[in-house]
């Protein structure tokens, strides 16, 4: 207790020597949580944003199906039991068909995706509301990137051709009757949602599915042969997968940053020690132990740490509450490039980032602090209270 | 789609024929175009020039064939494409690539894919179903197509896989070569076209010098498929129609 006030006071007394120690160190400390803050914000907003438009809890693929080889979708469909259809009834599950096709989007040619699915869903926030409207036509609702790759607007009509069961080449209109924002590119990129009746009824797999989408529940569901269940996790691999090698990346960022402020509290404990000799001296005169001088330097140096907290909560707080709430904007949407990322970034602080990084800094403060100060152990009293350089 | 190799096929091989004094029935002119496909063996030179938005481009090769069950072909230009070879032995395609010296099976949903960027598929190379094996024809009048008196016949599927579920196809009443096809998919939307020009005899056969293939759904100026020489009945080691002679 003696060395924590002690050090407290040799701190503030300091003074501008200390205060900048202080700032350089809570300046890494803000930045550290600043940019973990954005990636498990990112990582939270993704995989939120990933199950309520395409994971759902899980889904159900058929066996031949790989969704990253398109050259499958012809053969990976079957039928579906009548467990199954009791479950899409009772709106546990989607069926969502898929085939691929082509569209001719102003007399340019453009190979796309074919995706059926129940205009009544709830389970997923495609809006395929839209789709149970009565036009000229097939409603489809497609992405804004796909519509805006494609040159489509609402109301627009475009050729659209395909192959039923059979090889044989069919081709009408499809209508576009909504168009959808989402940060998920892998249900916009490419791609085009039709009523799921419709895709049945036009390449003549009544009643046929491709994968099933499961609520986002831990209710129990069955295994059901022909199928593999996909778990949630298993599907949000690649945003797991992103955020790994974002986090990788940046962490040399965090360890420049952290160096470069451990190397001030280095050099000023260094410092301390060369030119506070004499003070070492009388402190051992007065009766406390090496050992004791040693843990007072060592507190000394970690307190800056603590002082940082301080001082980074300060100018910290305002900055994380302003941006958590309002959001980062950075003018790219995860669809320019093809991830799953919103173009506002609300950053996540939680406790354990803070705790942790806290803990971190002070660790590490304090171990830098000690290293100079274990010279004090090899001092000569004598020698140190006249102020001899040793 | 397929109908473009029954046709260039045809178109090849087809023999004068004489105009009968009436209308023919629709399966009967079939017939005689089927006919015709079968062949002993011809190598010819062409150059295919694919049309795209904005720019086109030339691909020659050149092919040998023995019927319609057996062929080889070896592009010659452009660069990029030089040395690529295919050999097609009754069901089965391999094309071997000199750039990765690897030859591969085209199979399966693969064979879907254009050849070279042209409006031809791999499936359509493949195709030797017999047209009368697959549609009903029925001879709906006569038009003239570049001149030419042509029996008009709508063909319509009566099995279940072909690519194309009705097709339009105008028949030159004196010589049995189609000179225009336009082929539908089931909801009636014209989706291809195709056109020949030039139609020439050599060493007794009429045969076109030029063939045009227009996907109607897409805007550019299709594929052009030119005959620059052909030779009928000509010898052809047999050594040619095997995996060895790709490399």
């Amino acid at each position: 207790m003696t060395a924590i006030k002690l050090a407290y006071r040799n701190l503030i007394g300091a003074g501008l020597r200390t205060w900048l120690n202080v700032i350089v160190l809570s300046f890494s400390f803000v930045m550290i949580i600043w940019m973990k803050g954005m990636l498990d914000g990112w990582d939270r907003q993704a995989r939120i944003d990933s199950i309520e438009w395409e994971t759902g809890g899980g889904q159900y693929w058929h066996e031949n199906y790989d969704p990253y080889d398109p050259f499958t979708f012809e053969d990976s469909h079957a039928p579906l039991t009548p467990e199954q259809e009791n479950l899409w009834q009772k709106g546990k599950l989607v069926p969502v068909l898929i085939t691929r096709g082509t569209i001719y989007p102003g007399g340019r040619m453009q190979n796309i995706v074919i995706k059926g699915i129940d205009v009544n869903q709830k389970l997923l926030s495609i809006p395929t509301a839209r789709l149970d409207t009565s036009v000229y036509g097939i409603p489809a609702v497609v992405g804004s990137n796909m519509a805006q790759n494609s040159r489509l607007k609402k109301g627009d009509r475009v050729v659209v051709r395909w192959r039923d069961a059979n090889g044989t080449f069919d081709a009408d209109e499809v209508v576009i009757t909504g168009i959808f924002n989402t940060t998920v590119p892998s249900i916009d990129a490419g791609q085009i949602w039709i009523p799921l009746k419709d895709l049945q009824r036009m390449t003549l797999l009544e009643n046929e599915a491709t994968l099933l989408v499961r609520d986002n529940t831990e209710a129990p569901m069955p295994a059901f042969a022909g199928w593999k269940f996909m778990e949630q996790d298993e599907l949000l691999k690649d945003i797991e997968t992103i955020i790994k090698s974002k986090t990788a990346g940046t962490s040399v960022f965090y360890m420049i940053l952290l160096l470069l402020a451990l190397l001030v509290i280095f050099d000023t404990q260094v410092l301390s020690v060369f030119r506070r000799q004499k003070e070492i001296g009388t402190y051992v005169a007065m009766g406390m132990t090496k050992k004791e001088v040693v843990t007072l330097f060592t507190v000394e140096g970690g307190m800056h740490a603590v002082l940082a907290v301080v001082v980074g909560a300060v100018y910290g707080i305002p900055l994380f509450i302003q941006q958590s709430t309002q959001g980062i904007s950075f003018g790219l949407s995860g669809q320019d490039i093809g991830i799953t990322m919103a173009e506002t970034l609300y950053p996540l602080y939680s406790m354990e980032l803070v705790i942790s990084t806290i803990f971190i800094i002070v660790v590490a403060t304090t171990f830098v602090s000690f290293i100079p100060a274990r010279k004090i152990s090899g001092m000569n009293p004598t020698e140190a209270i006249k102020g001899k350089i040793q | 789609m397929h109908s473009m190799k029954a046709q260039l096929t045809s178109l090849l091989l087809l023999f004068p024929m004489v105009c009968p004094a009436q209308t023919p029935d629709g399966t009967e002119i079939l017939k005689r175009m089927d006919a015709n496909l079968t062949s002993d063996s011809r190598v010819f030179t062409s150059k295919m020039i694919i049309h795209g938005r904005r720019s086109s481009r030339t691909v020659e090769s050149k092919t040998w064939s023995m019927g319609d069950r057996k062929a080889f072909t070896e592009y010659l230009s452009p660069p990029r494409e030089a040395g690529t070879k295919m050999l097609k032995l009754e069901d089965a395609l391999w094309i071997y690539s000199p750039s990765t010296d690897r030859t591969i099976q085209i199979a399966g949903h693969m064979l879907k894919q254009s050849v070279m960027g042209s409006d031809l598929s791999y499936e359509d190379m493949m195709e030797d179903a017999s047209m009368a094996d697959q549609y009903e024809a029925t001879v709906t009048g006569t038009e003239q197509v570049n001149g030419r008196p042509c029996w008009v016949l709508q063909l319509e599927a009566v099995k279940e896989d072909v690519t194309y579920a009705s097709r339009k196809v105008w028949v030159d009443r004196e010589r049995y070569i189609p000179l225009k096809e336009e082929l539908y998919a089931k909801s009636g939307t014209l989706l291809k076209k195709t056109e020949v020009f030039d139609v020439k005899r050599i060493d007794g056969r009429w045969f076109p010098g030029k063939i045009v293939f227009r996907d109607m759904l897409k805007q550019g100026g299709g594929t052009e498929f030119i005959i620059e020489s052909i030779e009928f009945n000509a010898e052809i080691p047999e050594h040619l129609f095997t995996k060895a002679a790709l490399r």
